[in-house]
């Protein structure tokens, strides 16, 4: 579904990624860990078009398209989600507006027809109430005066709402406490299926207890140094990154 | 082209005013003829402001001192109904007076829903019908020792508005003055006025709209008097959507009694060259004041707005915001000024004003002028200047929403704070469609920053 080739990124002189190799399949979870400033971030930016960041040399192919050559929005609307770090408050934006604008920007695309207030909310009903989302957080401007923990969970709803075929969620643990995190990591598995990926980009093991991955990958100073079975995040919980750093200079990126 | 001084075009202006004098309302009337004199001799001495003068540096009006404007006839039996839904909001459920060129349109008019006792006429009627209350307010509250264009106005005023509201009336329907201007192949000019008195414990809104039927020069001269009354509440919208190529000069006097409440809600979207003074006066005890204004301008558009909030007496109360979206190579100025007399002790002011440049070329002049006389008040101001949030863009573009739809949305929601102080449903909606229509015509979707 997602292959990624010696991808190198910068922002200005500031090289972050440095040649990474990915590939996901259908149906995967894949964790993506690492230290601060690892570039794992950057690798989820980078995948949803954020052009603060240029992409100096490698290859991604979706579903055996150029990612890289697509519009943000192009992406979205081929089924790429991104769920923000840091997601970004936009006042005067109705929340419930912003989401049907995206819903049916897909549905469009796609050839389906578009839906009315009514019907969206409709469709959308069941998804709130499953992630604690009330009326009063959708009817708000877009995550203006929300909790760090509303704001993560208005990320998974808007996942949930748009059904990506590959998610990649940034740090989307950091700052829940356990009731949001086992809410999020319980939005997350519903969306588990066959034929769509996820990618979960985390710095600590913890959230990765509720959602188990099929593979994880440690990411270290711009490369991917070392990949394995869900154990290695409890190898590196254990540990820390620290023994991984000081041998990067040995190590290949793994290729699977 | 040989360059025309703007004190041999004020001639122009002074000798047709012998001419004229007896087609404009009210004649035979001496206290309006001494008016008239004493207005016009005012202006001879003012002229047309020059940018040597501080209030007018940033609005150079020489283009519209040039042009030989003729005193715009009427031109009311050409204007279908239809026309008017074109350019308008939907205002059937409104009382409505309509003037054509400055003059009054009896056919495009309606009045309902006004309780008993309240005056609504033009003003040529109520030169015959109430002139009273005429000799006493007129001019009372709008000085044009000052104000060239406000003299010229009293001097010329033909037709306009006269609305009377008695003690204790509260009244839902909104009252609409539309003035539409079509000038044809002559560059026309007309001097609206409109005084509006709100009598004691009542409650009213009126719609003061400016609508270009074509893309014809003209001069609108707009004055606007306003008495609000103890305890009363007026709210005041102006929509001004003139032709892009039409001067539009407006003033709006307003004085507060006592626990009175005013807003304003002045909105400018059309016009090649717009000066709007707005000046409120709180001048008695425990008045309330809010200033609202939107510009919207592309193109060589150029939008200023003037406003003086003048508290006089204690206890005043008073917000101001003023939001820009400014494209092409638009020009925007705000000059705030707040003043607070030695008397007007426990104040409370807010100034704001936020723009948004969506070209590089596009430029906004934005000063707050505070004079704080007293020595036991709140005063703040504050001016922005931005451009639109990338993050923001990314964010709804990473959400399957196309790029020129996500700045679309953007720049609306950069509007919202005062299209939501409207509380008008139609002019909200009509206000919202006319801001996403000109972003299409004006491509500003596409503009690179």
């Amino acid at each position: 579904m997602l292959e990624i080739k010696n991808l190198h990124a910068r922002t200005g002189n500031n090289e972050i990624l440095k040649g990474v190799d990915l590939r996901v399949g259908p149906g995967e979870v894949h964790a993506i860990m690492g230290p601060n400033g690892s570039g794992k971030s950057t690798l989820a930016q980078v995948l949803a078009g954020r052009d603060i960041y240029q992409v100096t040399a490698g290859k991604v192919s979706y579903e055996g398209k150029d990612l890289l050559a697509l519009a943000p929005e192009d992406r979205a609307r081929e089924g790429v989600f991104l769920a923000f770090q840091y997601p970004v408050e936009i006042p005067g934006v109705n929340n419930m507006y912003f989401l049907r604008s995206a819903v049916n920007a897909t549905r469009q695309h796609r050839g389906l027809p578009e839906f009315d207030a009514l019907d969206f909310l409709a469709f959308v009903k069941e998804k709130m109430k499953s992630l604690g989302i009330d009326d009063d957080l959708v009817n708000r401007a877009v995550n203006v005066g929300f909790s760090g923990g509303e704001k993560k969970r208005n990320e998974v709803f808007q996942m949930a709402v748009l059904e990506p075929k590959l998610a990649i969620l940034d740090e989307t643990d950091s700052g829940l406490d356990i009731d949001a995190l086992k809410l999020v990591a319980t939005g997350v598995n519903a969306l588990r299926s066959p034929d769509r990926a996820i990618i979960v980009v985390t710095h600590y093991q913890r959230l990765l207890n509720f959602i188990v991955p099929d593979f994880v990958h440690v990411l270290s100073n711009g490369r991917i140094v070392k990949s394995g079975g869900k154990e290695l995040a409890i190898e590196l919980e254990q540990k820390g990154y620290v023994w991984l750093e000081e041998a990067v200079e040995s190590a290949q990126p793994v290729t699977f | 082209m040989p360059s025309i001084g703007l004190a041999e075009q004020q001639d122009v202006y002074l000798s047709s005013f012998a001419l004229v004098e007896h087609e404009l309302g009210g004649c035979g009337t001496p206290w309006l003829h001494e008016l008239r004199q004493e207005a016009i001799e005012r202006f001879a001495e003012l002229g047309f402001p020059s940018t040597h003068r501080e209030e007018w540096k940033q609005t150079n009006v020489a283009p519209l001192a040039k042009i030989p404007f003729r005193l715009a006839e009427d031109g009311h039996a050409g204007v279908a109904p239809e026309a008017l839904e074109r350019v308008t909001f939907r205002d059937s459920f409104c009382s409505r007076l309509a003037f054509v060129n400055g003059h009054f349109s009896p056919e495009l008019s309606h009045l309902s829903g006004l309780p008993q006792g309240v005056k609504v006429a033009s003003l040529r009627t109520a030169f015959a019908q109430d002139e009273k209350a005429l000799e006493e307010h007129l001019a009372r509250y709008a000085p044009f020792d000052r104000q060239a264009f406000v003299a010229l106005n009293t001097a010329f005023m033909q037709d306009g508005a006269f609305v009377e509201v008695p003690r204790g009336t509260v009244f839902q329907t909104p009252i609409h003055l539309l003035y539409l201007s079509t000038a044809g192949d002559q560059p026309t000019v007309s001097h609206p006025r409109n005084l509006i008195l709100v009598g004691p414990h009542s409650q009213v809104s009126l719609i003061e709209s400016y609508f270009g039927l074509d893309s014809s020069v003209y001069l609108t001269n707009a004055v606007t008097e306003i008495a609000v009354a103890d305890n009363s509440q007026l709210d005041h919208y102006k929509l001004q959507q003139e032709s892009e190529q039409a001067f539009h000069i407006s003033t709006l006097q307003v004085r507060l009694a006592s626990t009175s409440r005013f807003r304003s809600h002045s909105i400018s979207l059309g016009g090649a060259l717009v000066r709007n003074n707005i000046r409120p006066v709180l001048d008695a005890e425990g008045a309330e004041c809010t200033l609202n204004g939107l510009y919207q301008v592309a193109n060589r558009q150029h939008v200023d707005n003037h406003t003086t909030l003048d508290h006089a007496k204690p206890h005043g109360t008073s917000r101001e915001l003023y939001k820009g979206i400014l494209s092409g190579q638009a020009t925007a100025v705000f000059n705030g000024r707040i003043i607070v007399r030695k008397d007007a002790q426990k104040t409370d002011a807010i100034q704001r004003n936020k723009n948004l440049l969506l070209s590089e070329n596009a430029v906004i002049d934005t000063k707050p002028q505070l004079e704080i006389y007293a020595n036991d008040v709140r005063c703040t101001h504050g001016a922005t200047i931005g451009q639109l949030d990338q993050e923001a863009m990314f964010y709804l573009r990473s959400r399957g929403i196309g790029e020129q739809a996500a700045r679309h949305l953007l720049i609306a929601a950069f509007a919202t704070e005062i299209v939501d102080g409207i509380k008008i449903e139609a002019v909200r909606d009509w206000l919202k469609a006319t801001i996403t229509a000109r972003l299409f015509t004006y491509g500003q979707g596409q503009e690179e920053l």
